[in-house]
């Protein structure tokens, strides 16, 4: 197991020439059997492991990744974390989520580089203004925290803003101060690291291609590396999950769709905390690094590919030259794809079931960066006590059939519109 | 990506809006299942890797709905028909 | 002074000046800013990212990762631009960036001494303690010792543009097999597109002495260029970089167009976007010469043996007074003569491999260059590069030069074949990744495909341009390849000098050495993406065209899987970095999206109105008049003028579509709660839809003016939204039915006249239909003319309350409509009223509007469940009837009027019992709209309140604390104002 970092740790590396340091969690290989099963070995599989083992005293757990940890969404997301939600169903999980970063990096010993910065939802016309006044008052009642802010402090807090020559005039802003961004690969690697040290098996390289049922219920899975019974298998993979619910029969609520990001060149800092555009899809943060980390809306078709086309591209950018037309001589660095799991309603799924034995953890949309660690602590919960915490209470698979639907935004039943 | 529309011949994608699964079939309301039936066709989806019959409505175009059959892992554009087909509507 | 004597494609009898850091330099046209840097001897030109390090110029090209400098000055200023693509113009300025005080003395080089403590992944070990101490200190800090250049910080006052191009083929670098391919496609009479990221096409040969058709390969790009010139079907794009592969065989492209002066033409953009259509493309983009790792690699003078040769061939300029090359392949070693042939002094050439093949030993014996084999170079020195130590079998020696060029061999161009998800494929043969799978119709040809001779490329650029042009229907042309010799090849797979010192560089820009993919490995960060995340290795500006190659050959050495085994990351568009503002084209600021004026939208403008935006809708909010204090005067003064006698407004934004067919009738009854087949000629009905899962998606007025032939509005933010559901619905649920659909919202002004005076004022109008209230009564039609023989369409309805028309007639009649009116409606003093006035008058009536159908709302919720009709299927019955929504205790829609009437009310606010906590556990509702009566003398709202029908009379707490505001409020009927609805009846 991985020694604990610390000035001691740091100096005496300095000193031998880096030589002390241990892989941050072993490699290791399948067992035959485990108490719990975790497909998928990104932010929230990882956590969900971590928590179990430190929360619920569980600690024979897999988790298993078809490819190395932290390459799926985890590493293709623009590193926002907030709690900035509207509807009672969201805004006490996330929340939690916002409280559990708060204290990561100690709870995991590694720095996590998470930066309360702010973010600012811009306001564009009155109506707007009303809404993000209805949703700051619900961050209220859920104790995040947020400011209503008028046209003029938002133009002293980002002076650089297109106050004089807008298509939509910016009348003010939603801002919730604890939000910010954090390192996402550094998520990953202090969940698995921390997860490791409690005994957890990170298995890497490690495909689930079946599920072994016994009476209807699912008791382990068949995996590239041979076969592994659980007495609880937990799927944690976010756009993949249709692809493994198809091997029980099942039709999930979702759509797999293609989110693009992008980053800048590096450049001095610029931007202090995130913004996000009220009348187009752009939203933009700067990262440690330097980057300008930007994106907006999905392009609205279902993909696998992992990858996305040009209208979306300029959409963005349309956005970016809209709001703050001083970044047209930066420019773009990378751009990426990820495959989000858009849900019917917008909102997650964390569950017991629809099977015996089979827990469910999907339907992130665009936003599960910033639910990791309360999405690993609510999931841990319930597959230990088999049953939902309050905090994931409204998450649950069959909220389609009842009507309890939690759509922020109000376009039903149409994953794209999200 | 493009799409062969087949009224107004291949345009950009971004003429067109999207809908999704064109699998689906609206069920029978009177039906005595209706609601477990409304559920499955408003909210589950097959949601495959691999080829997918979809929505999508020329509204840059000639308005028409299409159903186009995509591979969502390449977006290869594999077929693409109208979905009220009729004889007449084609262009001479 | 290093310029060379003679040569370089440099026009030696202009001079151009230009400024770096502020010293006054001089260059010709031909150079690049990199290249006339060198002339003038100005070696370190940066500084690295993390350890501060004195920086040189590395490349010649694109890839560059060290020579960023700040570009221009002002609103024009580009960081990170790179030294080596710069065009260089008369009076350009540059500087250099990411250093304190200065690029000779810079303060955070001290970062050098702090390496064994900056090892990879570092950061994430430390800084934690305490843990307030990240955004208070630590975070600042490295935040502002990190980053590259600075934004100006100003308005990009340049333009760009945007632009669609279709060809058959699209050929992609104008090298040797560039220009091969599209002479052989062009000839063939195909649409060729030939674009290259450089201002001149030639690419390669540029710098190589060879020879193509038994003259100088510099004739051959000549020739070439003529001809495809000359050719109708041929567009020549240079300064055009194809950065991105998209489906559809979409190719992204930036044409510079005018950053090689110094301020755009008139009229002329600063850069185009390109999407490229191409049937078939050929992808020709050659290869980088790639680093070797070894210690003290990244001293300023130390570069690519393909960029000292380059410098020397093409520009003209010694990249120093004398020189070494250490290489590992033929095509270092060529590079090495070319620069010696071009007259830079050439110390040595330091090859690993034990012997030469014969003809280059010749060659270079012949030219009188001393040849090292067996040799490797352990050190360097020289704050810029002064000399290097060489080890062979007998010992080490030092030279002293001022530059070396370094080449580790080849590494194909093929970033785009990436883009569509192709991984790259390793060949031990050549030591080099290849393309795997390519984007359907690209094929790859030359250096970027692996043929490296140069009568390789010109075979495969020959074949592949004719291939493709058959492959696109064009007859193959008879043309035979240009005849080359070959070129040799040989390599020998070598990365790294094992030598202990100075820090060795596997990627130079994110100061990643040999000793970090070390710790990467000890760590676990084996897999080559996860060596990537952990130590940044390929992060940089150059992603990973310098660096990958040797860190993943590293990382293959310590794993002992061997390179093929290991991978490489995948490349991601764009091919190299893209100004963004190039991207938005003119969609930027004011123009960001089309402006919609409404018909009347000249004359509010002279009624002094003040507009707001509504989606895409500029429309008239209120219209002040002099004297008045701030809006809430105007408003108050537009809504008793209504109230009390007439006013008038513009509804021209809602949408409209008509509808007609014997089927209509059926049509509407299925996509409406309520029913219309049953609504009689000349008579409109208030209806909602439903989405299929039972939320309101839409309302509005349909009237039917004919048996077969309806009109429905709907509201203005749904207008398209509907129209496509209707499409949907039509097209795909009920084929069988016999409606057709057309969207009027543009070809109809409508101008609402409301108040009790209307009547009088629309008798005025009409060309003598009756207007009684027995000629046209409540939600009555009349399809007449007005203002003689102006076709119209009246609709007797009422938003406000009160006695109301709707006049509707063909858009360009609007405002000449709206100036009638205002001119009948004189004696009475009609008001013209915007959007402010409607908000008031339908709140005061409890009318629902886009505030309250949020999408999260069922008709139940809205008081509207009375109206869906029991007899019938519509979309969204079946899920409405789900048990969350008609749960009781979910929110409905009521009014609210605070119990102090002087206090404000506002949307937004949540609704508590009163002396319940203020928690998300005791959040009762919501206030969705709010204005202030004039009628009452007090603000009214209207909102949802769970079982707020139960609660008529109850006191609660509207809590808005964003706002400051904590105010008790009396739950009422949403209807203020006339809640009988009498006054709009007379």
């Amino acid at each position: 197991m991985s020694a604990r970092y610390s000035f001691l740790s740091l100096i005496s590396n300095a000193l031998n020439g880096q030589t002390g340091w241990r892989p941050a969690w072993r490699n290791a290989p399948p067992k035959p059997a485990y108490d719990v099963i975790i497909v998928g070995g990104g932010g929230h599989g990882l956590a969900t492991a971590y928590y179990l083992a430190k929360e619920h005293g569980i600690r024979n757990v897999a988790v298993l990744e078809k490819g190395h940890i932290g390459s799926g969404n985890a590493g293709r997301n623009t590193t926002i974390i907030r709690s900035n939600y509207l509807l009672p169903g969201n805004e006490p999980f996330y929340e939690w989520s916002m409280k559990l970063w708060e204290g990561l990096e100690q709870d995991l010993n590694y720095n996590a580089m998470v930066s309360q910065r702010g973010i600012i939802n811009l306001i564009h016309s009155d109506a707007q203004r009303d809404a993000y006044a209805r949703r700051g008052n619900a961050m209220r009642l859920a104790g995040a925290g947020s400011e209503l802010l008028d046209a003029e402090t938002v133009r002293k807090m980002c002076p650089f803003l297109n106050f004089d020559n807008a298509r939509f005039p910016i009348k003010g802003g939603l801002m919730q101060p604890r939000a910010g961004t954090a390192r996402h690969d550094a998520v990953v690697w202090g969940y698995a690291r921390a997860a490791d040290r409690l005994g957890v098996d990170i298995i890497q390289n490690c495909e689930v291609t079946g599920f072994i049922r016994d009476k209807g219920a699912v008791v382990g899975v068949e995996t590239t590396r041979g076969a592994i019974r659980g007495g609880k298998v937990a799927l944690a993979v976010a756009g993949s999950t249709s692809r493994l619910t198809r091997h029980l029969d099942l039709r999930m609520p979702l759509e797999s769709h293609v989110l693009q990001a992008f980053v800048s060149e590096g450049l001095k800092p610029l931007i202090p905390g995130v913004i996000t555009f009220g009348m187009g899809h752009f939203y933009v943060s700067q990262s440690d690094k330097g980057g300008l980390v930007f994106g907006g809306d999905i392009d609205g078709y279902n993909s696998y590919a992992q990858r996305g086309n040009m209208p979306v591209v300029e959409d963005v950018l349309e956005g970016g030259m809209a709001l703050m037309p001083m970044i047209g001589r930066l420019r773009l660095l990378r751009s990426w794809g990820g495959l989000v799991d858009m849900s019917m309603d917008g909102s997650p799924i964390i569950d017991v079931g629809p099977l015996p034995g089979l827990y469910l953890n999907t339907g992130w949309n665009y936003g599960g960066f910033k639910a990791t660690p309360a999405s690993g602590w609510c999931f841990a919960y319930t597959i230990a006590q088999d049953r939902a915490h309050d905090f994931n209470a409204a998450f649950r698979l069959d909220r389609f059939r009842s009507g309890h639907i939690i759509d922020e935004k109000g376009v039903g039943a149409q994953p794209n519109l999200h | 990506m493009r799409i062969p529309c087949p009224y107004c011949g291949s345009r950009d994608a971004h003429e067109f809006a999207y809908l999704g699964d064109a699998t689906l079939t609206r069920p029978d309301p009177a039906a005595s299942d209706a609601a477990e039936a409304f559920h499955a066709y408003a909210y589950l989806r097959e949601n495959p890797e691999g080829a997918h019959r979809e929505y999508w409505y020329h509204a840059n175009g000639c308005r028409r709905w299409l159903v186009v059959t995509r591979n969502t892992r390449t977006h290869e554009i594999l077929g693409v028909a109208f979905a009220r087909p009729s004889t007449d509507e084609v262009p001479a | 002074m290093t310029r060379l004597s003679t040569g370089g494609l440099i026009d030696r009898s202009r001079t151009l000046s230009f400024t770096f850091d502020g010293v006054a330099y001089t260059g010709h046209p031909g150079d690049t800013l990199a290249s006339a840097l060198l002339a003038n001897g100005v070696r370190l030109v940066g500084r690295s990212f993390k350890y501060h390090r004195p920086r040189g110029i590395f490349t010649c090209g694109s890839e560059e990762p060290n020579a960023l400098v700040e570009l221009r000055t002002g609103a024009r200023k580009e960081p990170n631009t790179r030294a080596t693509t710069v065009e260089l113009f008369d009076g350009l300025v540059a500087q250099s960036q990411n250093r304190w005080p200065s690029l000779e003395h810079d303060a955070l080089s001290v970062n050098q001494w702090l390496t064994p403590f900056l090892g990879a992944g570092f950061y994430y070990k430390t800084f934690m303690w305490p843990a307030s101490f990240w955004e208070k200190v630590y975070e600042p800090t490295i935040r502002r010792a990190a980053g590259l250049g600075a934004a100006s910080e100003l308005v990009d006052p340049d333009t760009y543009e945007k632009a669609f191009a279709f060809c058959d083929v699209l050929v992609i670098g104008s090298g040797a097999t560039g220009l091969a391919a599209a002479l052989a496609a062009a000839r063939s009479g195909a649409r060729v597109i030939l674009a290259d990221e450089d201002f001149r096409l030639g690419g390669r040969l540029l710098t190589e002495n060879v020879a193509i058709d038994g003259a100088p390969a510099r004739d051959f790009v000549a020739r070439a260029e003529a001809e495809l010139s000359s050719l109708p079907n041929v567009r020549l794009m240079p300064r055009t970089t194809v950065f991105g592969a998209y489906d559809g065989s979409e190719y992204a492209c930036v044409e510079r167009v005018s950053d090689h002066v110094a301020v755009p033409a008139a009229f002329q953009p600063r850069q185009r976007l390109w999407r490229i259509i191409a049937k078939r493309a050929i992808l020709a983009t050659g290869a980088f010469d790639r680093p070797i790792v070894f210690p003290g690699n990244d001293r300023p003078g130390v570069m690519t043996a393909q960029a000292l040769a380059t410098y020397a061939q093409r520009f003209g300029v010694g990249a120093g007074a004398n020189a070494a090359v250490f290489t590992n392949n033929d095509a270092g070693v060529a590079a090495a003569l070319a620069a010696a042939n071009a007259g830079l002094t050439l110390e040595a050439v330091i090859d690993v491999r034990d012997a030469l093949p014969s003809p280059l030993a010749a060659k270079a014996k012949a030219l009188g260059v001393r040849v090292i084999t067996g040799g490797e170079v352990i050190a360097t020195k020289g704050k810029r590069l002064s000399a290097i130590t060489v080890r062979t079998k007998s010992g080490t020696q030092t030279l002293a030069v001022e530059a070396l060029g370094i080449s580790g061999g080849a590494t194909p161009n093929l970033n785009l074949t990436c883009h569509l998800g192709g991984k790259p494929v390793y060949r031990e043969d050549i030591a080099a990744f290849v393309p795997g799978a390519v984007p359907p119709g690209m094929s790859c040809a030359g250096a970027v495909a692996g043929q490296f001779s140069l009568s390789d490329c010109l075979n495969a650029g020959t074949e592949q341009g004719a291939a493709a042009a058959a492959d696109a229907g064009f007859a193959r042309a008879a043309a035979p390849a240009p005849k080359a010799e070959e070129t040799p090849t040989g390599i020998r797979a070598f990365w790294q000098v094992k030598a202990k010192g100075d820090l060795a560089f596997v990627d130079l820009q994110n100061d990643v050495s040999a000793k970090d993919v070390g710790i990467a490995h000890k760590e676990g960060f084996r897999a080559v993406e996860l060596l990537k995340r952990y130590t940044t290795m390929g992060m940089a500006t150059d992603q990973g065209k310098n660096s990958n190659m040797a860190g993943l050959a590293l990382m293959a050495e310590l794993t002992g899987q061997g390179i093929a085994a290991t991978g490489t990351t995948v490349f991601r568009p764009p091919y190299t970095p893209v100004a963004l503002g190039v991207l938005a084209g003119h969609h930027r600021e004011k123009d960001f999206r089309p402006t919609r004026p409404t018909p009347t939208h000249a004359w509010a403008e002279g009624q002094g109105a003040v507009f707001v935006e509504t989606g895409f809708w500029l429309r008239a909010a209120y219209f002040p008049k002099p004297g008045e204090k701030d809006w809430l005067e105007s408003v108050n003064r537009e809504v008793k003028a209504t109230r009390e006698s007439v006013g008038v407004i513009d509804v021209s934004t809602f949408g409209k579509i008509d509808l007609q067919g014997p089927d209509v009738g059926t049509f509407l009854d299925r996509v409406y709660i309520n029913m219309f087949s049953t609504l009689q000629v000349g008579k409109a009905r208030y209806g909602v839809m439903l989405r299929e899962d039972g939320l309101v998606m839409d309302d509005g007025t349909t009237a039917r003016l004919a048996d077969t032939h309806y009109v429905m509005t709907t509201t203005t933010a749904n207008a398209g939204k509907v129209f496509q559901h209707l499409e949907f619905c039509l097209q795909v649920l009920w084929p069988e039915l016999d409606v057709q659909l057309a969207s009027i919202s543009e070809q109809w002004a409508q101008i609402a006249v409301s108040g009790p005076r209307s009547r009088e004022v629309l008798a005025k109008l009409v060309d003598g239909h009756d207007v009684s209230n027995a000629g046209l009564p409540f939600m009555g039609v009349a399809q007449t003319t007005v203002l003689g023989g102006i076709e119209a369409r009246i609709f007797r309805l009422s938003f406000s309350g009160e006695l109301g028309y709707e006049i509707a007639v063909p858009a360009r009649q609007g405002e000449r409509l709206m100036e009638t009116i205002m001119e009948a409606g004189r004696p009475f003093g009609i008001t013209p009223y915007g959007t402010e006035t409607l908000g008031v008058l339908r709140i005061e009536k409890g009318h629902v509007s886009g505030s309250e159908l949020n999408g999260q709302t069922t008709a139940r919720d809205l008081g509207l469940g009375r109206m869906a009709s029991t007899k019938k299927d519509y979309i969204g019955r079946v899920l409405s009837q789900r048990p969350a929504f008609q749960d009781p205790a979910r929110p409905i829609f009521v009014g609210f009027k605070p119990v102090d009437k002087a206090q404000r009310l506002r949307a937004g606010a949540h609704l508590l019992t009163v002396g319940a906590q203020a928690t998300t556990h005791n959040d009762e509702g919501y206030v969705t709209s709010v204005a202030y009566s004039p009628t009452l003398g007090h603000f009214i709202g209207l909102g949802f309140l769970k079982r707020g029908l139960e609660r008529i009379g109850e006191q609660v707490r509207a809590y808005d604390p964003v706002r400051g505001s904590d105010i008790l409020v009396e739950v009422c009927s949403p209807a203020f104002v006339d809640p009988e609805g009498e006054k709009q009846r007379v």
